[in-house]
């Protein structure tokens, strides 16, 4: 039974079109991700979710034609847009703020959540101080504590240095096998795209379409080393064999050689 | 978090190495002022020695006092009545952007009035109480404070935004969560520069009429020939910008822990 589905779903801004045809669908605790080049349209296709634009094609939820679109989704953008202003907890409290609770109950709600999102004894800190993971580790918290019925990943990890980039995917690897989410993530990152997914939609240069969706065989957990590794490389190497050299031509096509 | 007294002290420290380069400048510049006054020969009628200033500030320190009160009423009262305005005008033009290009020309031709001509006309409309200091001290600090708002509600973090209206949030609670205290820096910034605008203004429309307040004392003391007088006047009004100026400073730290954060971001967590 998949939780969100995707039926053609097109969008233009005047004339330039930018998602040409999309149909996609996201099972319940599936972690199901978008790959694509920059600027193909991927930031869209998530603003179409979260209401912020609309566009043309049918989308569904639980079956039912997607209308109230804040009540679905929980969105975390690339930069972690926490609020200098104020203090991790209170960052983190912001979406069950927002959707009423008061702060005290927001608060009791979170807390037990900080040790397991590497935050203890943070709380009290302005985002300011601390580092560039532990910050998108906040973004993820404020994120899932809304307890929405589905997480949406903005390349959540493209803003950090790459090393910081791998620890962050293998926490959220770990976390994501204990709670389960149902989750979307957009990335242009191959490898982060292999390691993190049960599926993944390979976009095409603008305008977008689903070039190829891809399942992801690899056990779980997905640690370093052994043969899981070796089968992901191999799948790394279909993918982006997928994205730098679509169809039978050999020459690279158009769109890709001018970034 | 109480901070030690010994890192207190050295906070202290620190303000004073901070404070240090302002006050010996200040000190020779006075200096040398004194210097010139006593032995160049010019008559302390045209240029009074700042010793002699400060002496006969001391004498007529109950005239000044007096007349210092009327000014700070005029300079706060119109900061007030100015603030208010350009916090409800930013609002709406920040949730009617029309506006602005309807509105904004408006101001920016306000702050080309020279107030020379505008001080006794405003004198010449509403008599000498309050009203007209009210009213020029807001006319020259209304639109600063205006520009300082709406281009901090801009400077919001555009993913806050949507983050926030992913959330669900409608336009008001967006206003309220993260454009409001986005605006905080440009505000205060904008603050510190009006306070220093709002006494000139109160003394300007003192000097082109009123009953009393330092901008009238001044004018007296001119018209007695009494410069030392006169800058005295010149040097309570200067304290009193300073008192307002560290008063808005103050307040923005109050207002803005997360700024101190934000300067020792460098001691980051792991």
């Amino acid at each position: 039974m998949s939780r969100l589905e995707l039926r053609h779903v097109c969008k233009a801004f005047g004339g330039l079109e930018v998602l040409a045809d999309i149909s996609l669908r996201v099972g319940a605790g599936e972690f199901v991700s978008i790959l694509g080049p920059s600027g193909a349209g991927k930031s869209t296709l998530f603003r179409l979710l979260t209401g912020a634009q609309h566009g043309d094609g049918e989308m569904f939820f639980d079956g039912t034609p997607l209308d109230n679109h804040g009540r679905h989704f929980a969105f975390m953008p690339q930069r972690d847009a926490l609020m200098p202003w104020r203090r991790i907890l209170d960052n983190v409290t912001l979406g069950l703020e927002v959707q009423g609770f008061r702060r005290k109950a927001a608060r009791a709600r979170v807390a037990p959540l900080f040790a397991e999102f590497g935050l203890a004894g943070f709380e009290r800190h302005f985002p300011a101080q601390l580092s560039g993971g532990m910050r998108q580790r906040a973004a993820l918290l404020r994120t899932v504590v809304q307890e929405r019925d589905m997480l949406l990943l903005d390349e959540p990890f493209g803003a950090l240095d790459g090393l910081t980039r791998t620890a962050m995917q293998r926490w959220l690897e770990q976390m994501w096998r204990h709670h389960r989410w149902t989750a979307l993530l957009i990335t242009h990152d191959v490898r982060e795209a292999v390691f993190l997914s049960d599926r993944i939609y390979v976009l095409s240069a603008r305008p977008a379409r689903i070039a190829r969706e891809i399942k992801v065989p690899l056990p779980r957990p997905r640690g370093p080393g052994g043969d899981a590794a070796r089968q992901a490389s191999a799948l790394e190497a279909e993918i982006l064999d997928i994205i730098l050299n679509p169809g039978l031509s050999p020459q690279p096509p158009e769109g890709y050689d001018h970034d | 978090m109480v901070p030690s007294s010994s890192s207190r002290s050295r906070q202290l420290a620190g303000l004073f190495a901070k404070a240090a380069p302002a006050v010996i400048s200040v000190g020779l510049l006075l200096l040398a002022w004194e210097l010139c006054a006593r032995y160049s020969g010019i008559k302390p009628t045209i240029l009074p020695a700042p010793s002699r200033i400060f002496a006969q500030a001391m004498l007529n320190r109950e005239a000044l006092v007096d007349n210092a009160i009327p000014t700070i009423r005029a300079t706060l009262f119109g900061f007030a009545c100015s603030l208010s305005a350009a916090f409800a005008l930013s609002m709406l033009v920040d949730f009617f952007p029309p506006l602005r290009r309807a509105l904004f020309p408006v101001f920016v031709i306000s702050q080309t009035l020279p107030l020379v001509a505008i001080a006794p006309l405003v004198v010449l409309w509403f008599g000498f109480g309050l009203m007209p200091k009210v009213l020029l001290v807001a006319l020259v600090t209304f639109f600063p404070m205006l520009v300082a708002l709406v281009q901090g509600y801009e400077a919001t973090e555009a993913e806050i935004g949507q983050v926030l209206r992913a959330m669900g949030a409608g336009r008001w609670r967006v206003f309220v969560l993260a454009r409001l205290p986005s605006a905080l820096p440009y505000f205060f910034a904008g603050l510190r520069i009006s306070i220093t605008y709002a006494v000139v203004g109160a003394i300007f429309a003192e000097y082109a009429g009123a009953a009393k307040g330092l901008g009238i004392y001044m004018l007296n003391a001119k018209n007695n020939f009494r410069p030392d007088l006169v800058l005295a006047a010149v040097g309570v009004s200067a304290a009193l910008t300073l008192v307002l100026f560290g008063l808005a400073v103050l307040l923005q730290h109050l207002a803005m822990p997360w700024e101190q954060a934000d300067r020792q971001g460098q001691g980051k967590g792991p």
